[in-house]
């Protein structure tokens, strides 16, 4: 499956914040890592804070910081701020709308979107940073970890 | 398959396209506090029955003192080595207050799988979620799987079950090889 940019920034910016929790993190910092414009990413901070998962301060120093709960916060809460998943509900406007064939692959479709909302869902903030963590080189922050901890 | 049930917190208000609310979540787990320093994990033990069918029927609603007594007699016995009924207990006053519980089992070729550890049931109390009690249990039986000899623990969790995949895939759990298929035979 593919995400929109938005979607991945937005994970991508809110696994950047948690690997920082004790900083205010610029859009420019997280933009050039990912090479996007800040003008982008500032939308996609927007539509963050707007959600009450990051909090902005301006100013020298200014930047995000994460304010959810990585725990609670899934891929599936973050990515469907931004796009919506699967087919949809119904098969209208689609190349061979109203046909027996239709149906029948719109029934297989919404299988595969099932599972992927179901894996979306099922994982957190906090166990893509422990992912992360275990498989990227570097030593994470040790507070962002114990923000990741298990309860 | 037994059953399964959550081992977090209620899970508040979801998210929702174009606008997701998650102040209640984010206060959700920062209050909780761990129940692991005064907990022991030991094999289940005929007094514990009572409390094991009391919190079954907490959380499924419906009482099965049978099936539990069954379940009890199949899991103890002495010469049965690859199952495991273990318990999470808190000490309360001269007894032992149960916290939660954990059913399992190495199984070997169903599904032309190699021996493996099948976690079939979990539950933890109401009051004592968010605080590690099924981290440890989840953990407590991963290591009679390893002493076992095998090297891979499953369960399986209905899909619409968030918060026990929440659960399990910040336990570490992924998804496996196989994949589940049914008929409606009606």
């Amino acid at each position: 499956m593919k995400l929109q940019i938005s979607s991945r920034l937005a994970i991508f910016a809110v696994l950047e914040l948690l690997a920082h929790p004790d900083r205010q993190l610029p859009v420019g910092e997280i933009g050039a890592k990912y090479g996007v414009s800040n003008h982008h990413l500032a939308k996609v901070m927007n539509v963050l804070g707007r959600a009450g998962l990051v909090r902005s301060a301006r100013g020298v120093g200014g930047g995000y910081q994460f304010c959810g709960n990585p725990r609670r916060t899934t891929l599936l809460d973050l990515i469907e701020l931004f796009e919506q998943l699967g087919p949809g509900e119904r098969e209208e406007g689609q190349l061979g709308e109203g046909t027996d064939e239709a149906r029948a692959l719109h029934r297989v479709l919404r299988e595969i979107d099932d599972v992927a909302r179901a894996t979306l869902g099922s994982i957190t903030i906090a166990t893509l940073y422990k992912y992360l963590e275990r498989h990227a080189a570097g030593a994470p922050h040790s507070a962002a970890r114990a923000a990741a901890q298990e309860p | 398959m037994l059953f399964m049930r959550a081992v977090a917190g209620k899970r508040p208000k979801q998210a929702s396209r174009g606008g997701v609310r998650l102040e209640a979540q984010r206060s959700a787990a920062a209050a909780a506090e761990p129940a692991t320093q005064s907990m022991t994990i030991r094999p289940v033990r005929a007094a514990d029955i009572a409390q094991v069918i009391a919190l079954d029927e907490q959380v499924t609603g419906l009482a099965k003192p049978d099936y539990w007594q069954g379940l009890f007699q199949r899991y103890s016995r002495p010469s049965q080595t690859e199952q495991f009924f273990l318990v999470a207990v808190a000490p309360d006053g001269a007894s032992e207050t149960l916290l939660g519980f954990i059913l399992g089992e190495v199984r070997a070729w169903e599904f032309g799988s190699a021996p493996c550890g099948w976690v079939f049931a979990l539950s933890v109390r109401a009051d004592q979620r968010l605080r590690g009690v099924g981290q440890v249990l989840l953990d407590a039986i991963a290591g009679k799987f390893r002493s076992s000899g095998v090297a891979k623990m499953r369960t399986m969790v209905a899909r619409g079950n968030q918060l026990l995949m929440l659960f399990f895939r910040a336990g570490g759990m992924v998804s496996g090889p196989y994949m589940e298929l049914e008929k409606d035979l009606r």
